[in-house]
């Protein structure tokens, strides 16, 4: 773990110190999720209340906490089912070519050729809004991201002549799926989880700040902004503490992954 | 004694690398040459890849390409050191002093623009001619260089020509401004050999009637022995040899120089074959999927156990689809594969285990023929594994015994291809094939990408691997000179059909047919003449006809 | 027939087609999926007999693929149906504030498009060096920032702590066009903001490509001047990609507008979308999803073309 850059090091520090924060939130949030603890609303930082209160008289941190931990786990599983579903599919494809290819890419073309949010607004407008739906929604959709760059890897890899070599030696599909092309897909795919994962954050706060995402008592970075924006007008930055923490993580990450691609490229080896 | 017209002096050459995870580093690539070029003369700059040749040449255009600069020395043009005259002085010398001729024509035109303003850009834009006589002038040069129908080519794009062609445009474009100088670097590698000849012919006519002086830039010494007055050998960064091309060619002084002169040399007496062949193709036609054009036409040979056929031809003959449809990756749409006694299964999912083992092939590029992510030891032991269950020590030991075959130390392990040099690549490919004692090695170009002293190490050692192993190499090439050095029998491909077959002194030896004839009159040879020979015999003949 | 004329034939039926695909993939999202626009009006708790009755008002009895055949017919011809919440027909309220919504994207694009350019060509000039790496460095900046970070830090600082614009971007017919664009300085700066950073590394990726052709290395090697080599030459060649990248980031503004419109309460179709969306007004959320998707498709079959026609191999064939 020597020679970790500095941007590295800071983008591991702080994203660890994010999920840290989200794992373990009913231990270090002074306050309970929605309790309101203050008579005054929008009170300025103090000693009592270290980021102030919000609208209603919470606790800010308390709720910054509480709304991290949401964030990041509704990223979080949105992340790993858009990359399992996507990476498989795209293997898949890959590998198997002909019509199922063909069915399959020409689909995810369609769902491409729409905006993302403009799908995911339609749907909500008909399902009920509830954190499983949010999460199902928001990975599906991604997958086809992940399955246009998983096909696209696969497909280059698939046709180096290491790969044909596998191929007139007689190994099996899983042989040449598991060992010829994923370790030398992995790099890029890696690099691209980070993305993916800073997409679903921020894809998630923008819903819940449309009102549209988690709704209400449960807090999330994007509701937070959106139940303390009125504050804005008149000069209170209540709303800008939890966009600052969307910011920072999705930062954060990157540098990660940044440096994730940098170091596995760099590898003995690298690709190609 | 007045100047001569390019002088070099000690000239040192830097480069920027970046490293992957580190910090980028300046390198010295070319450490302090030197070199006079008289006017009209030609000099051949030679070496292998990495030799700093191509660097050598732009620099006496005062170019350095993506992060190359000179560092040192001095660069006289007609006098002036150019090095010392800024970007202003540099541009008036580009395009009308010291012209260049690149490697790749087909990347080097604008692809939006038509040939003939492009030709004539450099003339016009620095007042050496009104647009008029520069046209005109083009259009002579069109003529000499044999391109048909010079009056109208100049109203193409690049890409409405082809690639022999563009070359021949390229030259004409160095050519148009009258320069006094013209560094072609390697005008001629990216063509196919019977084209090659004709573009060289048309250069070395160009340069002689247009009493310009050249830098002519090559890997390959007999191309640049028919062009040249003198040769600088070059390893490294540095001279090796400087010289006459008379004395470079017929009394090189440096083991290096000796080294290159000899290439190619090897001497495999041909073996007259015996008892059953181990492989047998019988009217064999293939085609792609979604085509209706057969890339196969009717192909029969033979190859006997531990034999050597050559396959030779030309890109587009057909030569690496008759690998592919024997190994089952392309199945033929008609006739028969024999091979060890038995007919194989025209698709590779239908063949046996066995099939598949006693059939191994070895690629051209070896950097891609392996997985970057295994180590040396995976990709040898994986074919032990796979078809003979060895495992642990027993696996260890065979891994060794195939390294020590191929001349390379068990050091190499626990090594990634990345760490290996071009050819220790290409002969960790060979023990992978061995790996699986097979009966035979389809060889598909497996040299062509190599230096020649690295090809010609690999050449020697499947000589050796065959006379050890007893097997028999099917060995696809385009290099007639690699054919003359290895094979037993020989099938040439022309558009897909084998035009002549049969063993090695039977076809290299008259009467031709003419494709033949063509192709191995077309492979320059190593002394000084063979190209007047070749033009004047070709014209003699056209003439009688 | 060109060939080109037959590739951008080609490439326009596609785009058709997969506009018509998209209508039925979002009709069939908001019919597959459980609950239906009976349920979402009348909430969870609704009883039977009033889902039914809605059902029946609401013409959700006859079958599926009627109901589309009406909805497209009715699209066809300008028709996007009635709201289910007011009645109001639908063309109507969309006609007034596409051309709003239009307004705002219109005057973002003429501040991004030569701005992100600009700053393209002087990270391609200035490369490696540090006005590259600070372009560099916003972009990464800018993916992780959402748009509406961007505009309530924009509305505090510059419009509640610096008071130079107003912090809602209220627009009415009787506003010159001197007080529209005071009104939407903030969302356009902001929308400005979003597509600038993507649309730099893009441009710069371009010019790059282009600058590191060999046909380049001829050019100066031909000793022409920094200046002709640009514009003789790699200027010919870049456009195409530029024009490309500009449409693909107009075609991202098209989604970027949703949330800015919300942040500076913008009565634009984003606006007028998200509220369909929480009222769970179906048929106006089908309208404007379908119009989002008919303007982000066509930009792309826009660029596509541009490529198509730029490309000089297909345009002086064999």
């Amino acid at each position: 773990m020597k020679n970790i850059p500095l941007s590295a090091m800071i983008g591991l520090f702080f994203t660890a110190l994010y999920f840290l924060a989200a794992i373990f939130a009913p231990l270090i949030a002074p306050y309970g999720m929605s309790d309101v603890v203050s008579n005054e609303i929008w009170a300025p930082a103090s000693s009592e209340f270290l980021l102030g209160t919000d609208s209603i008289g919470r606790d800010l941190l308390t709720r910054m906490i509480y709304g991290g931990r949401t964030t990041i786990f509704i990223a979080t599983a949105a992340t790993i089912l858009s990359f399992v579903t996507g990476s498989v599919l795209g293997f898949f494809a890959a590998v198997s070519g002909g019509w199922i290819d063909q069915v399959l890419s020409r689909f995810v073309d369609l769902m491409m050729a729409i905006p993302s949010l403009i799908l995911a607004l339609v749907v909500l407008a008909v399902v009920p809004v509830t954190l499983p739906v949010i999460i199902v929604l928001m990975g599906l959709l991604d997958a086809t991201r992940v399955f246009r760059l998983a096909r696209a890897v696969a497909v280059d890899i698939n046709v180096m002549d290491y790969v044909e070599a596998a191929r007139l030696r007689g190994e099996g599909t899983s042989w040449v799926i598991f060992r010829e092309i994923l370790p030398n897909a992995l790099s890029p795919l890696v690099a691209e989880m980070g993305l993916r994962f800073i997409f679903m954050v921020l894809f998630v706060s923008t819903l819940s700040f449309l009102g549209l995402g988690v709704q209400p008592p449960l807090a999330d970075w994007g509701g937070i902004v959106r139940e303390n924006k009125d504050g804005i007008i008149y000069g209170i930055p209540a709303a800008l503490w939890p966009a600052f923490a969307i910011a920072t993580l999705a930062i954060s990450v990157n540098l990660v992954a940044d440096w994730v691609l940098n170091r596995t490229t760099s590898l003995k080896g690298g690709r190609g | 004694m007045s100047d001569p017209l390019l002088r070099v002096r000690d000239l040192k050459i830097g480069a920027t690398v970046y490293p992957p995870g580190e910090k980028p580093k300046k390198i010295e690539i070319v450490h302090g040459v030197s070199f006079d070029l008289e006017k009209g003369k030609v000099l051949g700059l030679i070496g292998e890849s990495g030799a700093g040749k191509s660097t050598i040449g732009l620099s006496s255009l005062g170019y350095g390409r993506g992060g190359v600069e000179i560092t040192g020395g001095e660069v006289w043009v007609n006098g002036r050191d150019i090095l010392k005259g800024g970007i202003k002085g540099l541009r008036k010398l580009r395009g009308a002093e010291v012209t260049y001729v690149a490697q790749s024509a087909a990347a080097s035109f604008n692809p939006a623009k038509k040939l003939m303003e492009q030709v004539t850009e450099g003339a016009i834009s620095h007042g050496r001619m009104t647009r008029a006589e520069a046209e005109k002038r083009a259009v002579e040069l069109f003529r000499k260089l044999g391109l048909p129908d010079p009056e109208n080519i100049g109203n193409r794009y690049p890409h409405q020509v082809s690639g022999g062609q563009l070359q021949r445009c390229m030259t004409a474009l160095a050519l148009c401004p009258k320069p006094d100088l013209v560094v072609f670097d390697e005008p001629t590698t990216a063509l196919d050999v019977t084209t090659q000849i004709d573009v060289l012919a048309a250069i070395k006519e160009a340069i002689r009637d247009t009493g310009v002086a050249a830098l002519y830039i090559t890997h390959d010494l007999a191309v640049v022995a028919q062009v040249s007055d003198h040769i600088m050998v070059l390893r490294h960064g540095e001279t090796v040899e400087y010289g006459e091309t008379d004395q470079i060619i017929n009394a090189p002084q440096k083991e290096y120089t000796q080294a290159l002169v000899s290439v190619r040399s090897i001497e495999h007496a041909e073996n007259l074959p015996k008892g059953d062949p181990v492989l047998r193709v019988s009217h064999v036609t293939a085609r792609y999927k979604g085509t209706n054009f057969d890339v196969l036409k009717d192909v029969n040979v033979e190859l006997h156990p531990g034999k050597t056929l050559a396959v030779v031809g030309e890109s587009g003959s057909g030569k690496s689809t008759l690998a592919r449809a024997i190994t089952g990756l392309l199945p033929p749409t008609g006739g028969r594969i024999e091979f060890a006694g038995r007919t194989l299964s025209p698709g590779l999912n239908q063949r046996t285990r066995d099939d598949l083992r006693e059939l191994q092939m070895i690629y051209q590029m070896a950097d891609v023929a392996m997985n970057p992510r295994q180590t040396v030891g995976t990709i040898i032991g994986r074919p032990l594994e796979f078809y003979f269950g060895l495992r642990g020590d027993a696996k260890r030991k065979r891994i060794r015994e195939l390294l020590d075959e191929i001349e390379m130390g068990d050091g190499f392990i626990d090594r990634y291809p990345a760490e290996l040099s071009g050819g220790q690549k290409q002969r960790v490919c060979i023990a992978r094939a061995l790996a699986a004692k097979p009966k035979m090695i389809i060889c598909d170009e497996v040299t062509s990408a190599l230096d020649p002293l690295v090809a010609d190490g690999i050449l020697k050692l499947l000589l050796d691997l065959q006379k050890i192993e007893d097997v028999a190499y099917l060995f696809i090439t385009h290099d007639l000179a690699t054919v003359k050095a290895i094979a037993d029998s020989i099938a040439v491909m022309y558009r897909g059909k084998v035009v002549r077959y049969g063993p090695k002194s039977d076809v290299l030896a008259p009467p031709f047919d003419d494709y033949t004839d063509l192709l191995l009159s077309s492979v320059p040879e190593m002394r000084l003449g063979w190209l007047e020979e070749v033009i004047a015999s070709r014209r003699m003949e056209s003439a009688g006809n | 027939m060109h060939p080109i004329v037959k590739l951008v034939v080609q490439r326009l039926a596609l785009g058709l087609l997969l506009l018509w695909a998209t209508s039925i993939l979002l009709f069939s999202l908001t019919e597959a999926l459980p609950g239906d626009a009976a349920q979402a009006v009348l909430g969870q708790n609704a009883t039977p007999q009033a889902l039914a009755n809605m059902r029946e008002e609401m013409g959700l009895n006859r079958p599926a693929v009627t109901r589309y055949a009406e909805w497209f017919g009715g699209i066809l011809h300008g028709d996007l149906g009635r709201s289910i919440i007011n009645k109001v027909e639908i063309s109507e309220s969309v006609g007034r504030r596409l051309s709003t919504t239009i307004f705002l994207a219109f005057w973002a694009a003429v501040v991004a498009v030569p701005l992100s350019i600009f700053l393209g060509l002087l990270a391609v000039r200035f490369r490696e060096r540090w006005p590259d790496k600070l372009i560099s460095g916003l972009s990464l900046a800018s993916i992780s920032i959402p748009e509406f970070l961007l505009g309530y830090l924009l509305m505090y600082f510059v419009g509640v702590k610096l008071g130079w614009f107003p912090t809602n971007a209220i627009i009415s017919d009787g506003m010159t066009l001197g007080q529209k664009l005071n009104a939407i300085a903030l969302p356009v700066i902001v929308l400005t903001m979003v597509v600038l950073a993507h649309m730099m590394r893009m441009t710069r990726a371009a010019i790059l490509n282009v600058m590191q052709s060999a046909y380049i290395e001829t050019a100066e090697l031909k000793g022409l001047s920094g200046f002709d080599v640009i514009w003789k030459h790699a200027f010919p060649n870049a456009i195409a990609p530029i024009v490309n990248v500009v449409m693909l980031n107009l075609a991202y503004l098209v989604v970027g507008v949703v949330v800015v419109e919300v942040v500076f309460v913008y009565p634009g179709m984003g606006q007028f979308l998200v509220d369909a969306v929480s009222k769970r007004d179906v048929p106006v959320v089908l309208a404007c999803g379908i119009i989002f998707a008919a303007i982000y498709i066509g930009m792309n079959m826009l660029a596509d073309i541009v490529s198509i026609i730029a490309n000089p191999r297909l345009r002086h064939p064999k």
